[in-house]
């Protein structure tokens, strides 16, 4: 029997109210990746202690990141009467203050609190939508983030989850949500900036029985962990997308492609696909229709050139995740031969809102031709790091200045690094620049997967882009010798560089290797590498040139420790 | 054949039999027997070939490009210090130094007693709050290099005291 979707949703419904506004204590801890870095395991450990020993009915639940990492761990406790509180800095010391005052006796803890959630309101105890990183947000796909449990579906369904699916199974035909994917002008987060619904169209287009969706989720840039973000936060919302993005296309199997040993985001996708199989919202004839479409997670080792979505499709077959030649393309012939569409988490977990509250609503947000959110990762040198979800549009200097308030300790800003190691940087005069595909990329940094990482002035950009560019070397594959040896002869003139050793001509030497490398390079790695060094040349060349010439460091950094791992892939 | 080497093989096996996905490729066998041993030895090699139905030339050639595939078995522990960007920009190389100083080592590597084993990682994840190391997997963040020292220092204690992680 199909099972009724309107019941489940009802049912869910009744008991998200009996969870959050309810007759017990709600304790929601975070323990994603930034989370657990902070002590979070330490602080359940705390709480769960001090619920057994006064045997208060409670109920504790692990969810996911709410955004700001910089102050984890963060405890959010709900309790019958009284405002919803977050905690931030939550050490295991203060967690028995928090049970006595406010979890028994409904009194929340102000020394502690970061801020109140929802409509309640404190005297003494600021909203948190108030707080400067909350304040600026548009949160679509990471709406859920924080607040609900990744591994209870039903939590999910309460909150608009499957209600897309739901919709598109009875109301539209795979041609109309492909057309609001279309019209609602989202253009993929991944780094290349494709519009999803022209790619979706490839696919659809292609005439075999067997074809395939696969979710980006490598996530090898360093500065980037908001698709992780997402599977340890929500994973439903990529599953819904990702059934979405079969239905349109007509495919057969989804793969959600991660990077091995992040346990939090693996086993939260895995339990994501386990529970929807269950209530029959994947597998055979989903929630009752004639759709079938099933889910699997697909690991990989460390390769960062494993997200190259060529490279990815030998990585699911087993192989070493070297690029392929194009032609032909994956809509043609793409993991096992056959016809493959590849987008990021960020791009797939929008589509359900897209679908359910119209393109018209998606395009409304951010810019004409950058519509949406950027979903950032702030860290480095920033007072308020973490991850945030704010519309196009919104400025540089407004996402370091309101955003993430500023640098730490009174320090000045120097530079921003985004886009990930094949992205650029930004010297902090030149921050007036849009949240917006085409405007970043003009200036030679780049959205990439959204990830900023902000240094001060004590840092030395030749310094930085010798990590850069390090961190290319040791992940180029190695197929083509222009961006296999050209990576190693720039990392072995800005490690002299940063020696004070560098010779009169480096910067020239560089600038030719880099040319050979975009001209003779198969794949963005080596198409993009040089990107790092020129970039920094465009904002920092006399730094540049003071190492070489006067042999200093005006950070006085260099030459300073340097540590890193055998380049060569074996 | 000895009776070691057939239990690793055994493991290895059972490790092989009990992969989640139902996509199985030499990839997917040579991750689900890290996991297991934390190591490929010429054994598992063999093991996965068969297993897949190709040779151990195929199984050394994608065991040897992605690089969390090692070779030599580990040490009993396992610390991870970030040199991604972020971490990098926050003070990384200071403490990735104190860590050096206090296993004795060069580089990455495993202690002379086989007690710890050191890797460098490209980004835990954890940039919010770089700079980041991991000890047997579990994440610390915001360490400096007195910090960084201390959790290794106490990591070689347990191990001499027979505290809860010594052998
Ligand atoms: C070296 C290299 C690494 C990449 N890594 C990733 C990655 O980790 N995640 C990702 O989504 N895209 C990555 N990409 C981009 C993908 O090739 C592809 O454009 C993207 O996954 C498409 O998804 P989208 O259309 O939703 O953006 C990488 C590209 C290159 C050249
Ligand atoms: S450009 Fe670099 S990473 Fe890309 S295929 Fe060539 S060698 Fe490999
Ligand atoms: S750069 Fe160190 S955890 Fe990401």
């Amino acid at each position: 029997m199909p099972p009724n979707f309107e019941d489940l949703r009802a049912l869910s419904i009744r008991r998200w109210q009996g969870l959050s506004q309810g007759d017990k204590p709600w304790i929601r801890v975070g323990t994603a990746l930034c989370g657990k870095a902070a002590g979070a395991d330490r602080v359940i450990a705390a709480l769960t202690s001090e619920l057994e020993q006064r045997n208060v009915g409670a109920t504790i639940s692990e969810v996911g990141c709410l955004g700001p990492c910089y102050a984890e761990p963060l405890v959010d406790v709900v309790t019958p009467r009284g405002p919803r509180v977050v905690y931030g800095g939550v050490t295991p010391e203060q967690v028995p203050e928090i049970f006595d005052s406010h979890i028994v006796n409904g009194k929340p803890v102000a020394a502690y609190a970061l801020g109140t959630l929802g409509d309640d309101r404190s005297d003494d105890i600021p909203r948190l939508a108030d707080h400067p990183m909350m304040k600026a947000q548009h949160r679509i796909a990471l709406r859920n983030a924080g607040h609900v449990d990744p591994c209870d579906i039903r939590q999910y369904i309460a909150n608009d989850g499957y209600a897309a699916l739901y919709r598109a199974l009875t109301e539209m035909t795979p041609d109309q949500v492909r057309e609001e994917v279309s019209k609602s002008g989202l253009r993929g987060r991944g780094g290349a900036a494709f519009p999803t619904g022209t790619k979706w169209n490839f696919l659809a287009g292609a005439k075999d029985p067997v074809k395939y969706i696969l979710v980006n989720c490598e996530e090898g840039d360093p500065g980037a962990f908001n698709d992780k973000g997402i599977l340890e936060s929500d994973p439903h919302s990529l599953i819904e997308g990702v059934i979405l993005a079969g239905y349109a296309t007509g495919a057969t199997m989804g793969y959600v492609f991660i990077r091995h040993g992040h346990d939090g985001p693996i086993d939260r996708t895995w339990c994501a696909i386990d529970q929807a199989r269950e209530l029959g919202i994947l597998g055979q004839n989903i929630l009752g229709s004639s759709f079938s479409f099933d889910i699997e997670v697909a690991l990989t080792g460390d390769s960062y050139v494993a997200g190259e979505e060529t490279a990815l499709m030998e990585s699911i077959e087993g192989k070493r995740a070297m690029p392929r030649y194009r032609p032909p393309f994956p809509a043609q012939v793409g993991l096992f031969g056959k016809p493959s569409n590849i987008n990021n988490v960020k791009t797939l977990a929008y589509v359900p809102q897209i679908v359910l509250r119209g393109s018209d609503w998606f395009a409304g947000i951010g810019r004409e031709r950058s519509t949406g959110t950027a979903i950032l990762c702030l860290s480095g040198d920033l007072t308020y790091t973490g991850m945030a979800e704010v519309p196009m549009g919104m400025t540089l200097r407004q996402v370091v200045d309101d955003l993430a308030g500023g640098v730490p300790g009174g320090k000045k800003l120097k530079l921003l690094q985004t886009g990930g190691p094949l992205g650029g940087v930004l010297s902090s005069d030149d921050l007036d620049i849009p949240l917006d595909f085409d405007a970043m990329a003009q200036t030679g940094a780049i959205m990439g997967s959204g990830g900023i990482i902000a240094a001060s002035e004590e840092s030395c950009v030749v310094d930085l882009t010798r990590v850069l560019i390090a961190f290319c070397q040791y992940e180029s594959c190695g197929k083509c010798f222009p961006c296999r040896t050209g990576m190693t002869h720039l990392l072995e003139v800005l490690e002299r560089i940063c020696r004070l050793e560098g010779r009169s001509g480096d910067l020239e030497l560089m600038r030719t290797v880099g040319q050979n490398m975009q001209a003779g390079s198969l794949c963005g790695h080596g198409q993009l590498g040089f990107n790092p060094v020129s970039s920094a040349l465009r904002y920092f060349r006399e730094e540049f040139e003071q190492h070489l010439r006067d042999k200093t460091c005006a950070a006085g950094k260099c030459p300073s420790p340097w540590y890193s791992p055998d380049g060569a892939r074996r | 054949m000895t009776s070691t080497a057939e239990s690793l093989r055994q493991r290895v096996n059972r490790a092989l039999n009990s992969q989640k996905p139902k996509t199985i490729t030499v990839l997917s066998c040579l991750l689900a027997v890290e996991d297991e041993l934390g190591y490929i030895p010429q054994e598992a090699a063999e093991e996965v070939a068969r297993f897949t139905d190709s040779t151990i030339n195929d199984v050394w050639g994608v065991a040897s490009f992605y690089t969390n595939f090692q070779f030599q078995p580990p040490g009993r522990h396992r610390v991870e210090v970030c040199w991604g960007p972020t971490c990098h920009v926050l003070g990384a190389m200071d403490a990735i130094g104190e860590v050096l100083k206090s296993l004795d080592l060069s580089g990455e590597g495993t202690t002379d007693d086989g007690a710890i084993s050191l890797r460098y990682n490209t980004c835990l994840g954890a940039c919010a709050n770089g700079p980041v190391m991991s000890v047997d997997h579990h994440l610390i963040g915001r360490i400096t290099p007195e910090r960084a020292a201390q959790i290794v220092g106490e990591l070689k204690e347990r191990q001499t005291v027979g505290g809860p992680g010594a052998p």
